[in-house]
């Protein structure tokens, strides 16, 4: 007959006053934990997906646009580039890489990207079925893709016109897959990746044989020889051409910032559930403490110490508070998980569910805190409690 | 055995008890009997230790209370004295065979599940060792009150005002079982009451005076 047993049955006996508690807790904390989650999941997705790109250049516009259409894949870009341009990045001595990118269909809600394999390498992309473009149609399909659209290695698809679903058709203009990626955890799951000579190819059809000369890209990604490349170079092309060079780093850090806030403000209502479930679990063990009085004076007539009924009270407190912890971690983690299956757009962020962060052991060290707060009152009233006035008051 | 010596308390500055000297030997027992408000429960209580006498001293099977102090004091009650309160309290939260369980682990003892169920036996509840407290007839948890003051084979057996409420043949049973246990248990059993049926139940009698003050 522990006193942790006795805390249980206390809490037992009072059975709809310990679900509120604990179902509050649990809510508050689930809630801390899934803008936990969802934040460093998607802080290491951004990253991960901008790793190693110094600059993104693009024509002229919002640097914010420039890398979320060329990084991300999820704006549509300013415009095109001449395929000069790449030509004289590439001859840079400050640059080491160029990688580039042509935009403007979809299949199945995902960019078909005319690129060159480097980019495929640049992610540590491996093939898990067939092999890399080689001829003009030929297409390798990122993993969530593959898995959507159900296409196989030999299928035959046509892009639609634009970067969302339900533009008009490239009837005539097919895809042959010849690939599929292994999954990578990066953007590369979500993309078609073709030549560039394809899509130059599907948009060329109609014009001049003149259009060879002036062929376009829409996006290049550069990867700097030097770190000393960013004092100069994006200048220089801001400068010197009719480009804009964007920051991966920098506009991820922005984005952050402004979807930063908006997480604070969750979690700060989140926190105020806390508050308020131990608020909740003060007064529930407030008020039985005026009905346990008796209990409490009899158990220090049985040989009970002071330390020992303040004691019950304490443990009685914190086993609702692990409750809700508990329960509201586990909530949290099963939320993440099932987000994939209900929001396939967030189904990458459901790769969280299986972390579990160092910082939701802060979230635990804190409900547990709240645990203690809440029963400090009533433990110190029950240490105090004159036992045999209360006995005589029976 | 135990014995007060020079016991006076008081609350503030009225004079609640007053006990020059009483003697009891082991296995003795007494009546403790006085009216409404003469203080039976202080002497109760500061014989358990609940309760310091503003002078005096008591000591129990050769150990001086005022010599105990905080959880030391708590061990020793819970190890040395049953108290069969008046309202008899069993801890709600808990089922019969668990309160007797308590009672031997805050005493620090180990727990004797057969002596548990012996005890229940004894004094007639065996079959409700599974009930609430909230489930139990006054009767029925007098009786688990009973077997749960000696589970431990105390030095003193207490009860206050065991015979309240209860009709001449159950307050004859009530005291029988009382005195039943404490020879069972080896213990001087010391009943406040100011139940005049007690007194011909009981061999000793110690009269506190109506005079000595309002408790």
């Amino acid at each position: 007959m522990s006193l942790f047993r006795l805390a249980f049955a206390y809490a037992r006996r009072r059975p709809l006053s310990t679900l509120l508690v604990v179902i509050m807790l649990a809510l508050g904390v689930s809630t801390v934990a899934l803008t936990l989650l969802v934040t460093h999941e998607l802080e290491a997705r951004l990253t991960r997906d901008a790793a190693g790109i110094d600059q993104v250049v693009g024509a002229k516009g919002s640097p914010l646009q420039i890398v979320l259409a060329g990084v991300y894949h999820a704006d549509v870009p300013p415009g095109n580039i001449p395929l000069a341009a790449i030509e004289t990045l590439r001859r840079n001595p400050l640059v080491a890489q160029v990688i580039p990118l042509a935009l403007g269909d979809s299949f199945h809600g995902a960019r078909i990207v005319g690129t060159e394999p480097q980019l495929v390498a640049h992610y540590g992309g491996t093939l898990e079925k067939g092999e890399l473009w080689s001829l003009p149609m030929d297409a390798v399909l990122g993993s969530d893709v593959a898995r959507t659209s159900e296409l196989r290695v030999g299928d035959r698809f046509v892009g639609s016109h634009g970067l969302a679903e339900g533009g008009g058709s490239h009837a005539e203009a097919r895809y042959t897959v010849t690939g599929v990626l292994a999954p990578s955890g990066t953007v590369l799951d979500r993309l078609v990746l073709t030549s560039l000579a394809s899509v130059w190819a599907v948009h060329e059809h109609d014009h001049d044989a003149d259009a060879v000369a002036h062929r376009e890209v829409t996006l290049a990604l550069v990867k700097y020889r030097t770190p000393l490349a960013a004092a100069s170079l994006p200048r220089a092309i801001d400068r010197e051409t009719a480009l804009v060079a964007a920051s991966p780093a920098f506009e991820t850090a922005r984005l952050l910032t402004v979807f930063g806030a908006g997480v604070q403000l969750i979690r700060v209502f989140a926190w105020l559930l806390v508050a308020a479930s131990t608020l909740m679990l003060f007064v529930a063990l407030a008020q039985t403490l005026d009905e346990r009085r008796y209990d409490l004076a009899i158990m220090r007539a049985l040989g009970a110490s002071r330390g020992q009924v303040a004691t019950v009270l304490l443990i009685e407190s914190l086993l609702l508070g692990a409750a809700g912890t508990l329960l509201g971690l586990a909530i949290a983690h099963v939320a993440m998980a099932a987000t994939g299956w209900w929001l396939p757009q967030a189904g990458p962020l459901s790769a969280a569910a299986r972390h579990f962060l160092p910082e939701e052991w802060a979230v635990v060290a804190l409900a547990m805190a709240a645990g203690i707060l809440a029963a400090l009152w009533p433990a110190w009233r029950a240490y105090r409690l004159d036992v045999a006035a209360t006995l005589a008051e029976g | 055995m135990f014995e007060l010596a020079g016991i006076v308390h008081r609350y503030g500055v009225v004079t609640a008890v007053a006990i020059p000297a009483w003697r009891a030997r082991t296995g003795d027992a007494w009546l403790l009997a006085g009216q409404s408000g003469s203080g039976k429960s202080t002497v109760l209580h500061i014989l358990a230790g609940l309760t310091r006498p503003t002078a005096g001293s008591v000591t129990v099977n050769g150990t001086d209370l005022g010599r105990l102090a905080g959880s030391a004091r708590d061990r020793w009650r819970g190890r040395s004295v049953g108290l069969v309160p008046q309202r008899l309290h069993l801890v709600s939260a808990l089922d019969v065979r668990d309160n007797l369980r308590l009672a031997t682990t805050l005493a620090g003892l180990r727990v004797d599940d057969d002596r548990i169920t012996a005890l229940l036996e004894a004094v007639g509840v065996a079959d409700l060792a599974d009930r609430y407290p909230s489930q139990l007839s006054q009767g029925q948890a007098q009786r688990v009150a009973i077997a749960r003051a000696v589970v431990n084979r105390p030095a003193l057996l207490l009860a206050d005002e065991p015979t309240a409420n209860l009709d001449d043949a159950h307050a004859a049973q009530a005291l029988e079982l009382l005195r039943g246990q404490a020879i069972e248990a080896g213990a001087t059993l010391v009943v406040a009451s100011h139940d005049a049926r007690v007194r011909s139940l009981l061999p000793n009698m110690f009269a506190l005076p109506a005079s000595a003050g309002d408790a």
